[in-house]
């Protein structure tokens, strides 16, 4: 059903998430490779590439790493690199926009999912959804999403290191972590408590689960050093004195 | 947002269609001849032939059936229920009508009242969407609603000057005033509805705005994605000035002229009213999707 779960329905309340580190992260985009890698050959159709080795490849992916120039106001400029993929929102525009049945919350876990047996790829959810989270495949034709990886989490066959979502296991920096969000006693909760973790586009009101940390405060740097100026020769002998002639001069 | 031709035929075609039949099931046209026949074909047609316009840009084609199970929670489902009872509850009033010479005003006011409810939910598909302001931030529903009336009365209009009878001029001209009132409100509303008006921008989206001022310094890919595609559209904006104007010109003003004129000179010149109507609502429909700015195109630095 397209209408969201209702607040009894929800039983234990457990709202699993990503809590993603903005402090950490590298942009090295082993995240988005891991989901590509694991989810091309899992839950539903294939994330397609399109042109891949021509001059206009595109392709579906489920998280995306952007890369942000941050100014303050004095000093220097700092670097953020910001992976993005489905928030799971508690108030998911996408979900009740869906004519068809196909997109839906889980009442168990809060795990926003697609059944894509039903869709039929209008492309409605992907306007409702203000973080861009959903990509219509070209080729198959039906909305992809993050789905948590909802076929490693709860998979008793693959070892229990595994049973996460594929883009948190492959994170080398430690940046993204995986948990009940709902629990306030779960170490992804105390994580967001400790350092104030922040929801995206909070101003849309759509509840996001998955929290971002923001990056902690650098430490003061002294001003930038002109090598410029160091590399340039002292003149000496008859050169110094005309150096210092015409520096009296002017 | 890309502007897709299925979605613009669509929602112009069958609100033009629904229009007329919101008309006919209010009792408005004569009874006789060949009236009753060309008004509710040139209705069903237009409605029909949108309908069909509206699968096109489908990826799977073969849930369309689908759609019509969501009323209790999705707009767009409720669009597909009401623009079916709405036809199905026309065609036996038009059915009725040409063939026993019956108007059933209960089941006629039962058509108009689907008809309507139907360009209603057209409306309010793109109301709903709070990451397009231009669409949620503006009377759109308002602006549906008049436009596929106002197109309506023309289209009932033109069925009557095309079948020899009367044709109510007055009032056609009249109901393209008022849309261009509406439309012309609606514009006021929608120069305002930018993504900054309700309050998001990069440093919303990203939360990193209590460091500072956010740029994008890489994209998180070197092509183009379907995001791109189909939210930030951007080509040809540049023309929008130009391209309303013609809309107007077409779609309000020019049907105006013909309408003031057709007293003296023929009820047959509401049928090239209708042609320039359409027309012209085809171009402002197409800049309604072209200028919508979608918050999440703020991640890719497109403020």
């Amino acid at each position: 059903m397209t209408s969201l779960p209702k607040p009894s329905e929800r039983g234990t309340g457990r709202k699993m998430g990503l809590v993603i580190d903005l402090d950490i992260c590298v942009g090295c985009h082993a995240c988005a490779v891991a989901c590509k890698e694991w989810n091309t050959g899992g839950y539903g159709a294939p994330l397609s590439d399109t042109d891949a080795y021509g001059a206009e490849p595109e392709g579906t992916w489920l998280n995306r790493i952007h890369t942000f120039e941050v100014a303050p106001p004095e000093g220097p400029a700092q670097i953020v690199h910001f992976p993005k993929s489905c928030l799971h929102c508690e108030d998911a525009p996408c979900v009740t926009v869906c004519p068809t049945g196909a997109s839906y919350k889980r009442a168990e876990d809060g795990i926003v999912l697609v059944n894509e047996d039903t869709c039929m790829g209008c492309g409605l959810c992907a306007w409702a959804c203000p973080y861009g989270a959903r990509e219509l495949d070209q080729v198959a034709g039906v909305m992809k999403k993050c789905t948590l990886c909802i076929d490693r989490i709860y998979n008793e066959n693959i070892p229990e290191a595994d049973r996460q979502p594929a883009c948190v296991r492959a994170c080398p920096a430690g940046a993204r972590h995986f948990g009940d969000i709902g629990d306030p006693d779960s170490e992804v909760s105390q994580l967001v408590s400790e350092r104030g973790g922040m929801d995206l586009m909070p101003e849309q009101e759509t509840k996001p689960v998955n929290k971002y940390l923001p990056p902690r405060g650098r430490d003061a740097t002294a001003p930038p050093v002109n090598l410029a100026e160091m590399a340039e020769p002292e003149p000496s002998g008859f050169l110094g004195w005309v150096d210092r002639a015409l520096q009296k001069l002017g | 947002m890309h502007p897709a031709p299925s979605i613009i035929f669509f929602t112009v075609l069958s609100g033009l269609g629904l229009g007329i039949m919101a008309w006919l099931g209010l009792g408005l046209g004569p009874d006789g001849g060949l009236y009753p026949w060309v008004a509710s074909a040139l209705a069903l047609a237009l409605t029909g032939a949108g309908g069909i316009c509206s699968v096109g840009h489908l990826g799977r084609r073969e849930n369309a059936w689908r759609a019509f199970s969501q009323w209790r929670s999705s707009w767009l489902s409720r669009e597909a229920c009401l623009m079916l009872a709405a036809m199905a509850a026309f065609g036996v009033y038009a059915a009725l009508w040409c063939l026993g010479g019956l108007r059933l005003w209960p089941l006629g006011l039962v058509a108009a009242a689907l008809a309507v409810a139907t360009i209603y939910a057209t409306g309010m598909i793109y109301a709903q969407i709070r990451a397009v302001p231009r669409w949620s931030a503006t009377p759109t529903p308002a602006l549906f609603l008049v436009t596929g009336l106002a197109g309506g009365l023309l289209g009932a209009g033109t069925a009557a000057g095309l079948s020899g009878k009367p044709a109510p001029e007055g009032w056609v001209a009249l109901g393209l005033l008022l849309a261009a009132g509406v439309a012309v409100w609606w514009q006021t509303a929608a120069a305002g509805a930018t993504r900054g008006s309700q309050g998001s921008s990069m440093e919303t989206a990203t939360g990193l705005g209590f460091m500072g001022r956010v740029r994008m310094l890489e994209a998180p890919h070197t092509g183009s994605n379907y995001l791109l595609d189909e939210m930030a559209y951007r080509v040809a904006r540049r023309r929008a000035f130009e391209l309303r104007r013609l809309g107007a010109l077409l779609g309000y003003v020019a049907p105006l002229v013909l309408a003031l004129l057709a007293p003296g000179l023929g009820g047959w010149l509401l049928a090239p009213a209708l042609l320039g109507h359409v027309a012209g609502m085809l171009a402002l429909r197409w800049l309604f999707f072209a200028e919508a700015q979608h918050v999440q195109a703020l991640y890719y630095g497109l403020r």
